[in-house]
């Protein structure tokens, strides 16, 4: 029988959740890197047991720590991030311009075909890419030089690049999202960038439908239909089934459309999933209720998936990089919250369960199925 | 020789317990927080950037360097070390600021 990996990226360190594949007794280690952030931990689709992790700290900075046994043990690569060339400017949050300056990596994007092929998201945002491993990082610098890079603004959690989708069908084709300058796409494998955001409308900004300026959360595909992308933003959960061209709202009857994660189901490519919270300051669920909502039509119409999940006094918050889907059937779904709670759904939604409850503050979910 | 005393986080990713040993090169320099970081970061490569910004050299904001009960962490990082720190008498103490509640 197959097994399961959940990787757990929090405030103080990384967790690895274990089970079987009937997803019910779990497997707790960690934490590895104890005390330190864990902004992201994933593995590799090219081998499972190459794992890649973004761990910072505020006092020691970025380091970036790989592992060949499926996180048994670790070895601390490449941590040189540095902006190539002329560094630039962008806006602050007062409207000056402040020049570019390297914080932390939100994401790791593994290659599907490479183990060694990986891609970083960074603060202050910035793409990179190493294909040894994590030994050696190049910036692909045409996103951060991209001409409307100097009007770019950050989002509360700082300018970062938190999304990269790695085209299935496209060679080349790369998705990246910058909070808050938008989406952007790369049919050049990072050369050339096209601003994403026709049919965003985002009413904190003076011009609501501009083409950059919009607080993207999270953009997720379904890799049976790549021309496809969910997203949540700031306000609004949005698609676009013309790969980013054109967006429209889904949002539909979600008790609030504010939100961070956005999963597509693996076998159901117009299943979505959405944790709503019930604003941008107030980062906790409607009602005290944590509900996970389930469109089957791609949007537009949900339901409350309640079960299992706590329905009173909950105020917990989930990040963007928080919620993710295994490839079993029936499909699972994972999600971990600001109160270290990893919860997991072995049907598809319908109930829920937690792996774990007492962790630091989840900060990214990833899951991997094992052979 | 000249001791190097790591905060705990530093230690668990250098993978060494107590104090660190260095030979510092060239007998006939003084020797300064910069040349012990230099040897520091040439023996534990997986320190760089931890101690120091990679490319600047400048001190992380939260990082301090005390030796001999002094605070050294404001001082020119080419200025030389106590005789006592030299003589491996006292260590160089590398220490993670008092932040974050």
């Amino acid at each position: 029988m197959s097994g399961v990996r959940v990787l757990v990226g929090t405030r103080k360190g990384a967790f690895v959740l274990t089970s079987n594949g009937r997803r019910g007794d779990w497997t707790v280690e960690g934490p590895h890197f104890g005390g330190w952030e864990i902004y992201h931990l994933t593995g590799s689709p090219a081998d499972p047991d190459r794992l890649y992790a973004s761990q910072s700290g505020g006092w020691f900075g970025q380091l970036i720590q790989r592992s060949d046994d499926g996180g048994r043990s670790w070895t601390t690569v490449g941590n040189d991030f540095a902006y190539d060339g002329d560094v630039g400017e962008h806006l602050w949050y007062d409207g000056t311009p402040r020049p570019w300056e390297f914080k932390r990596v939100w994401h790791l994007e593994p290659s599907r075909d490479d183990p060694d092929t990986v891609y970083a998201g960074a603060e202050d945002a910035a793409l990179y890419l190493s294909t040894d491993g994590g030994a050696k990082w190049t910036e692909l610098t045409a996103l951060r030089t991209h001409p409307t890079g100097p009007s770019w603004q950050p989002g509360a959690g700082g300018l970062c690049l938190h999304t990269i989708i790695l085209d299935p069908a496209q060679q080349g084709r790369i998705y990246t999202a910058i909070s808050a300058a938008g989406a952007f796409r790369s049919d050049d494998g990072g050369v050339s960038w096209l601003p994403i955001n026709k049919g965003l409308r985002s009413g904190e900004i003076p011009d609501d439908d501009a083409e950059v300026g919009h607080c993207v959360h999270h953009i997720t595909q379904h890799p049976s239909r790549p021309d496809t992308l969910f997203m949540q933003k700031h306000w609004d959960v949005m698609r676009s089934d013309d790969a980013g061209a054109n967006w429209r709202e889904v949002s539909g009857n979600l008790p609030s459309d504010f939100g961070f994660p956005i999963a597509v189901h693996a076998h159901e490519p117009e299943t979505i999933y959405v944790v709503p919270i019930k604003s941008d300051s107030e980062h906790y669920p409607p009602e005290g209720k944590l509900r996970v909502y389930r469109s089957r039509t791609g949007g537009d119409e949900w339901e409350p998936l309640t079960r299992g999940l706590p329905q009173s006094d909950c105020y917990v918050n989930v990040l963007r990089d928080a919620m993710a889907v295994d490839a079993l059937d029936p499909c699972g779904i994972y999600f971990g919250t600001s109160g270290g709670q990893v919860y997991h759904s072995a049907d598809g939604g319908d109930s829920w369960a937690p792996i774990v409850r007492d962790l630091p503050p989840v900060l990214s979910v990833e899951v991997q199925v094992l052979p | 020789m000249i001791r190097v005393v790591l905060p705990a986080h530093l230690k668990t990713l250098a993978h060494v317990t107590g104090e660190v040993r260095l030979e510092v090169a060239g007998q006939d320099s003084p020797v300064t927080p910069r040349r012990v970081l230099d040897a520091l970061e040439t023996r534990y490569p997986m320190l760089l950037g931890t101690i120091r910004d990679r490319h600047s050299g400048e001190r992380r904001p939260f990082v301090r360097f005390y030796a001999c009960e002094d605070d050294l962490s404001n001082s020119s990082p080419d200025t030389p070390l106590p005789e006592r720190v030299v003589a491996g008498e006292e260590p160089f103490i590398v220490l993670g600021a008092m932040a974050g509640g």
